[in-house]
């Protein structure tokens, strides 16, 4: 049978994969197979739906039921009942039916699609990223046949710099504007550079794109490098990200056999190629003088700009670098116009933004949504808020060059002038939830602590204040900080914003500076009271045992590791020595009394 | 590559193998009753018959399983719904049937009076 009447979409994003959506491939085929459908049913890879936290995820079509959290044991129910009865499986279903109606909604109408529009995102999760066929179904390599067959670079530019695209790695840089210094640059020897060195903490926007929708990257590449007059391009991207890389290579194989890299594509007489080059996953290889280096094959460390690499870039030849998701927007506002990508989103901020929402939310996962959407939107609506039924207390933005926004601050619109108004920034788009458990001073010591790791050392304020802001934050952490100790953190922090070398270092101190200014009371609990609200910073806390309900059965005192609780058992209530604690927090859950409580 | 029209017939072929996945814009909803007595009575057949002809004519139509509709003694039941999800439902398909569903009902609209089951119950 040439057609295949129902198709068996299995998440393969590094997410699902670490669910072992392989072996679910693996199972449903065999399933399959023994049922005698296997004519009829075709099992297929694809890229990340965006619920990477209630994986693996399977999408079956033409019936758009999404099942989550499929075992292997699971997948003989599936094929029995869905695909052989034609009878959804509703406990493993994501999609929940309506009360009321009884109907069964399908994806797009759940509470975590409805607001959402996947521009960038827009084949992930629906196509196989390993064939190319699948991405030409989909108009993909249309938008670089049009360019190639029907426009000069300039028109390219022009409607790029219409568009209003601006850079979705952080720095929100006109995308046209850069393409046309480069352009502008005389000389045939140009390069196109895609940024993949995704580096934030939790963020994983590009990997997805990546692994979803490789060919929009590609695609994109040629069109950018007809643009700005380059016949040679570099993807960066961590050999961390191994499904990637390997999506990646394959989708070059593909476009080099169907000739949409290499010479004379579409019989334009224009040659494009380009290759991957891997990094070794430094955070500061994602800024793109240390990047440039790292491609030559020196250590990556960062030049002073000017000159930028758009006049002098990779081998000292004009350059542009783009992120991956600002490149997987360019075909489809080449294929849809300018127009239509200001109508979505700002005046300031076309378009969409990939967001990895992270930390304390209902739903971990990759959401896209327009600019100008709220942050109250995205985490309570798509995110469904912090799970248990704890406060929100604080969303961090833009990684270690960001800061957090508070509950007063959500019904921001997102764009980024917004954010960066606020004292945080777009960044690429990590969204980590932090609820009432997070102590802000232990967030920002978490990101100080990023930092010194990855600074790449070549500039003082960078190498050696960072790393003193880092002190100054764990006395605080420990309860030896003074308001002398605050003071000398913000001077230090605003020292190093003015005289690092690179946007690493000048943006390192945000983290800090930001939880100053918006949770200045939880440093002072900590300095002043010695105390720390959120009971996480351990050499604050204080376990006690309640003398006058201590039923003195001395169950605490066996279970602690390091002999601190003494007490005679029948006779004496039981004391903790805080010399001798260690905070561990065992005594308390031992207790089957609930007297013990931390303070 | 050397032409758009190149690429124009690879989209053509990926979107036929495709068009299971494509959900917007269908005219028609074709579903099939595959419950035990709708299988046991050639539910098979006619579903893929429906697969076959729809890719092949590139249909605006989405053609889908369910289980027992409730009247096993007229298996194999379909129904067809339109844009404003009417349904017509018509009873004791074959294969034959069905290429007469396709061409009548899902290209020109027009209604098979004599397959439906207001006929077969008058």
């Amino acid at each position: 049978m040439p057609y295949k009447r129902t198709q068996v979409l299995v998440c393969a994003g590094t997410g699902c994969t670490i669910g072992n959506s392989g072996a679910l491939i693996e199972e449903f085929e065999k399933e399959i197979k023994s049922m005698g459908l296997d004519k009829e049913i075709e099992v297929l890879r694809t890229g990340c739906l965006g619920l990477c936290g209630a994986g693996p995820n399977i999408s079956i079509y033409p019936d758009n039921i999404i099942y989550k959290g499929v075992k292997k044991e699971d997948v003989k129910e599936i094929v029995q009942e869905h695909l052989y009865k034609g009878r959804p499986v509703e406990r493993l279903m994501l999609n929940e039916s309506d009360q009321e109606t009884n109907e069964i909604h399908d994806i797009s109408h759940t509470r975590f699609y409805q607001k959402q529009q996947r521009v960038a995102l827009h084949n992930c999760g629906i196509i196989d990223p390993e064939n190319i066929e699948e991405y030409i179904g989909q108009d993909g390599y249309f938008a670089l046949g049009k360019v190639l067959s029907q426009m000069t670079p300039q028109d390219v530019i022009d409607i790029i710099k219409e568009s209003g695209l601006r850079g979705r790695g952080g720095g929100g840089f006109p995308t046209g504007m850069k393409w046309q210094f480069a352009y502008n640059e005389p000389g045939d020897e140009k390069y196109v550079i895609c940024n993949a060195d995704e580096g934030d903490p939790g963020a994983f926007m590009d990997r997805s794109i990546l692994e979803g929708n490789p060919h929009s990257v590609i695609e994109a590449m040629v069109i950018a490098g007809y643009a700005i007059g380059a016949h040679y391009g570099y993807i960066y991207i961590r050999a961390e990200y191994p499904i990637a890389v390997e999506r990646l290579k394959t989708a070059i194989a593909q476009a080099k056999e169907l000739g949409l890299l290499g010479t004379n594509i579409f019989d334009s007489g224009f040659d494009f190629d380009l290759e991957i080059r891997l990094g070794a996953g430094a955070f500061v290889c994602g800024e793109e003088t240390a990047l440039i280096q790292s491609i030559e094959g020196e250590r990556g460390m960062p030049v002073s700009k000017p000159p930028f690499p758009a006049h002098k870039g990779v081998w000292g030849k004009p350059t542009i670098i783009n992120n991956v998701e600002t490149y997987a927007n360019i075909a489809q506002i080449i294929l849809n116009g300018a127009d239509w990508f200001r109508s979505i989103g700002t005046e300031s901020s076309p378009g969409t933004k990939v967001f990895a929402l992270g930390g304390k939310i209902t739903n971990t996962g990759l959401v896209e949504v327009p600019m100008g959407t709220t942050l109250r939107e995205v985490i309570y609506e798509i995110g469904g808020g912090c799970p248990n039924h704890k406060q929100f207390k604080a969303v961090q933005t833009g990684g270690p060059s960001g800061g957090c926004l508070t509950e007063e601050q959500l019904d921001t619109p997102i764009g980024f002038d917004e954010l960066v108004k606020l004292g945080s920034m777009m960044g690429s788009g990590g969204m980590i939830v932090l609820d009432e458990d997070n102590c802000m001073v232990d967030v920002a010591r978490f990101y100080m602590d990023f930092i010194v790791d990855e600074s790449c050392g070549k500039c003082t304020p960078c190498r050696v204040g960072t790393k003193r802001m880092l002190e100054l934050l764990e006395q605080i952490c420990d309860g030896q900080g003074t308001m002398e100790t605050l003071d000398e953190l913000e001077t230090l922090a605003k020292t190093i914003q003015d005289t690092a070398l690179c946007g690493l270092g000048q943006s390192a101190p945000n983290p800090v500076l930001s939880t100053i200014h918006q949770f200045r009371d939880e440093y002072l609990a900590h300095i002043i009271d010695k105390r720390c609200p959120a009971g996480v910073c351990k050499k604050l806390l204080r376990y006690e045992i309640n003398k006058d309900e201590c039923r003195k059965c001395g169950l605490c005192a066996r279970q602690c590791p390091v002999g601190a609780i003494s007490g005679k058992i029948g006779k004496e209530a039981f004391e903790i020595d805080p010399e001798k604690c260690i905070r561990c927090g065992l005594c308390m859950k031992a207790c089957h009394f609930k007297v013990i409580e931390r303070k | 590559m050397k032409s758009l029209d190149e690429l124009k017939k690879i989209r053509e072929q990926a979107k036929e193998r495709m068009a299971v996945r494509g959900q917007e814009g269908q005219e028609y909803r074709v579903v099939v009753g595959m419950a035990t007595c709708g299988i046991a009575a050639g539910a098979r057949p006619v579903l893929n018959t429906f697969v076959q002809e729809v890719a092949k004519e590139h249909l605006p139509v989405t053609v889908m399983q369910t289980g027992c509709i409730g009247m096993c003694a007229l298996e194999p039941i379909v129904e067809v719904f339109d844009k404003d999800n009417q349904k017509t439902t018509y009873v004791l398909i074959d294969e034959k049937k069905a290429k007469d569903i396709v061409l009548r009902h899902l290209m020109h609209g027009e209604v098979i009076d004599e397959y439906t089951v207001g006929h077969y119950s008058k």
